[in-house]
C-alpha cells in the first residue's frame, strides 16, 4: 500500500491479461516481478504478440533472464527512461486499434508512460498499472517548475532551484510528478530535518 | 451609478483599500456565528441594489488597479492563463457572456455593437476599443478567454463536462488562494480538490459536483468561500509562496487592522452554449479587518467564527500560526451580544 493517497493520485491495481491485437509491456525495476506473474496466466501466444520495454535501474540483471524467456515478440533493454522514450513513443504511434498497455514498476515510471499513451490517444480503458518496488517520487518544484526524480527524503532540495521542498501528496497527471513547496516559506533558514520517506 | 475607480497597488507599498461604501457592500460571507463546509449554493440572482450580487459580473472601484494587478503577474509568468487546444469555443462562450452582460448591465463603462459575426467592443474604463470577427481568433491580440479575462475582475476556471465529471482544461488565475492551475490544468472534480481537509469525507464533493452537472443556461449558481491574507495580496499563489509566505511573520496586535485581510470568493457558475462547458469566475474581494470592525455585526460574529473553527480548516486556510492573535485583537470588539441572522450589516 502506497501512503498518502488522496484523489488526486492514481489508484493502481493488479494487471490482467486482456484481449488484444498488441500488448506494450513497460516497466522498470521489480516491475518485471508484475510481468513474471502475469505470464503465469498468459495464454501460449501471449508473449508472441507482446513488445517489452524493460529498464532495469537498480535490479540490474536480475530480472532480465526471466523475461527473455518469455520470448517476447521484442525485447528492449534499456539504462533510462529518457533513453527508452524515442522507442516508446515509436511504437505507440504505430499503434492501431487493439493495443494494450501494461506499466509495471515505480509510479514515475509509470506516470511518464500513462501519458504518452493517453497522449498518443490509447483510451484510459486499454492502459493498466501495477505498483512494484521502489516508492521513490516525482516530484515538481511549484516554484521553478524544474522535476526531481526519485526522491526519498522529505524536506528535500529542488534538483533545478536549490529550494527546499516538502513532498504533497496532491499529483498531477498531466505533469506525472507530485507537488513540490517550500518548506521554510514561512520562517527561511528554518528547515526541519530531512526524513527517508520514500524508499 | 458612477463608479470613481481608485489607483492602488496590490504588491510592493500595498496601497489597496477600501471606501466606506465599499465596506458596506462587502460580501461577509457568514450567516451564522460558526463555520463549517457545507454545500452552500444558490441561484446567481440579481438582489439588493448596490450589492455585489446586483450584476452579472460585478465592477468596482478596484476594476482599473486589480486588471494592472492581473497584467503584471501574466508578464512574470505567463502559465497563469492556459487553455487545452479543446477549449477555445468555449473561451468565445465566456467573451460572449462577459460582453453582452457587461454592456447591458453597464451601458456607461462598456458598449458591445454586433452587426453579424462583425463586433466592437468600446471597454471606457481602460481605454480599449476592439473590432473583431466573432470565432476569427485571428482578430483579437490574445486568445477569447485571455483577451475578456484581462478585463474582467476575478479568476476563471473554465470546465469541460464529459463523463459525468467535470475537467479543469483552461482558467486565467491570477488572484487564487494559494492553488495551480498549472498543476491543476487537466484535473476532474475531485482530484483539483483532493487536498480540501474534511469535505470528502462529508459527501460535500459528491453532492456539489451533481448540482453543477445539471446548471442549466440561463440559471447560473453562486456560493461564497473565504481564507485570510496578510497584506492586501491578491496574488497569493503556490508559485510566489516562498516570496509572500515570509510576510505573515510581519503581522502584530498593533498593525492587525490594517494587514490582516479578510479574503472573501464569490464563486459563480454559468453554463455556456455552444461548448455546453462551466464557467467558475472565483471573485476575490478583500477587506481590512479595521474597515470590518466598523460593522458591529461583523465584528463580533468574525471574532467567534475564528475563535472556534476547527483547527483543520485554520491549519488548510494557512493562518493557525498566526490565530492567536487574530482572536485577541477581535475580541476587543465583541461584547458578547447576539447577533442578528444573515450576513447583512443590522
Ligand atoms: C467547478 C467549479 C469549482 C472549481 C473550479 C473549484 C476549485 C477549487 C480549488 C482549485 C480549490 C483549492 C484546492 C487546493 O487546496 O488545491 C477549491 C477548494 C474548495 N472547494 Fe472548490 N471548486 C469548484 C466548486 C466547488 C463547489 C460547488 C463547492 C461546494 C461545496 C466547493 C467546495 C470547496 C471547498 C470547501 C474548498 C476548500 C476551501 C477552503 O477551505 O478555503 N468547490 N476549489
Amino acid at each position: 500500500m502506497l501512503e498518502g493517497t488522496i484523489p488526486s493520485r492514481p489508484v493502481y491495481g493488479a494487471l490482467e491479461i486482456r484481449p488484444g491485437r498488441l500488448h506494450l509491456i513497460v516497466a522498470d525495476a521489480e516491475g518485471a516481478e508484475a510481468i513474471l506473474d502475469l505470464a503465469a496466466s498468459a495464454p501460449p501466444d501471449f508473449f508472441a504478440g507482446a513488445q517489452i520495454i524493460y529498464l532495469p535501474k537498480k535490479s540490474g540483471d536480475k530480472f532480465v533472464a526471466g523475461l527473455e524467456q518469455l520470448a517476447p515478440a521484442q525485447l528492449y533493454v534499456g539504462p533510462s527512461y529518457e533513453a527508452a522514450l524515442p522507442r516508446l513513443r515509436r511504437v505507440l504511434a504505430g499503434a492501431h486499434m487493439g493495443l494494450q498497455v501494461y506499466l509495471a514498476g515505480t509510479e514515475g515510471l509509470m506516470g511518464q508512460a500513462m501519458l504518452e499513451a493517453t497522449q498518443a490517444g490509447i483510451p484510459h480503458s486499454a492502459i493498466q498499472a501495477e505498483h512494484r518496488g521502489s516508492t521513490v517520487r516525482r516530484v515538481q518544484c511549484v516554484h521553478c517548475k524544474g522535476i526531481t526524480e526519485d526522491v526519498t527524503h522529505d524536506p528535500f532540495r529542488c534538483a533545478h532551484c536549490g529550494l527546499h521542498l516538502f513532498v504533497r501528496d496532491h499529483y498531477s497527471r498531466r505533469i506525472a510528478a507530485f507537488q513540490g513547496v517550500r518548506v521554510d516559506a514561512e520562517d527561511p533558514g528554518n528547515i526541519p530535518e530531512s526524513v527517508e520517506r520514500f524508499r | 451609478m458612477t463608479v470613481i475607480f481608485k489607483e492602488e497597488t496590490f504588491h510592493d507599498d500595498f496601497t489597496f483599500r477600501n471606501s466606506p461604501e465599499a465596506v458596506k457592500r462587502f460580501p461577509f460571507p457568514f450567516p451564522e456565528d460558526s463555520y463549517m463546509y457545507s454545500v452552500n449554493l444558490e441561484p446567481h440572482k440579481s438582489y439588493r441594489p448596490g450589492s455585489v450580487y446586483e450584476r452579472t459580473f460585478d465592477v468596482d472601484e478596484h476594476y482599473v488597479s486589480e486588471m494592472r494587478d492581473r497584467a503584471r503577474v501574466l508578464a512574470e509568468d505567463p502559465l497563469r492563463c492556459q487553455s487545452l487546444p479543446h477549449m477555445t469555443l468555449a473561451g468565445w462562450d465566456l467573451l460572449e457572456l462577459i460582453m453582452t452582460s457587461k454592456a447591458e448591465e453597464y451601458p456607461e463603462l462598456f458598449e458591445l455593437h454586433r452587426d453579424g459575426t462583425k463586433w466592437h467592443w468600446i471597454n471606457r474604463p481602460l481605454g480599449i476599443e476592439q473590432k473583431f470577427t466573432f470565432l476569427d481568433e485571428t482578430t483579437l491580440p490574445y486568445g477569447p478567454m485571455e483577451y475578456i479575462t484581462r478585463q474582467t475582475q476575478g479568476d476563471f476556471a473554465v470546465l469541460d463536462q464529459r463523463d459525468d465529471n467535470l475537467w479543469m482544461d483552461a482558467g486565467m488565475v491570477t488572484t487564487q488562494a494559494d492553488w495551480s492551475l498549472d498543476f491543476d490544468i487537466g484535473m476532474n472534480f475531485f482530484e483539483w480538490h483532493a487536498p480540501v481537509p474534511k469535505a470528502h469525507e462529508m459527501g460535500i464533493f459528491q453532492r456539489a459536483l451533481k448540482f453543477l452537472l445539471n446548471v442549466q443556461q440561463g440559471s447560473p449558481a453562486r456560493r461564497l468561500n473565504w481564507t485570510m491574507t496578510v497584506y492586501p495580496l491578491l496574488d497569493t499563489s503556490p508559485e510566489n509562496y516562498h516570496k509572500w509566505g515570509v510576510m505573515k511573520k510581519d503581522l502584530t496586535l498593533e498593525n492587525m487592522g490594517q494587514m490582516m485581510h479578510l479574503r472573501v470568493e464569490l464563486q459563480t457558475f454559468f453554463r455556456l452554449p455552444r461548448s455546453n462547458a462551466l464557467v467558475f469566475p472565483i471573485r476575490c474581494y478583500l477587506i481590512k479587518l479595521d474597515e470590518l470592525v466598523t460593522v458591529p455585526k461583523w465584528a463580533r460574529r468574525f471574532h467567534r467564527v475564528i475563535r472556534d473553527l476547527p483547527t483543520e480548516l485554520a491549519t488548510y486556510k494557512g493562518f493557525v500560526t498566526n490565530r492567536p492573535k487574530i482572536v485577541e485583537w477581535l475580541s476587543k470588539y465583541d461584547d458578547g451580544a447576539p447577533t442578528s441572522p444573515g450576513i447583512w450589516p443590522d
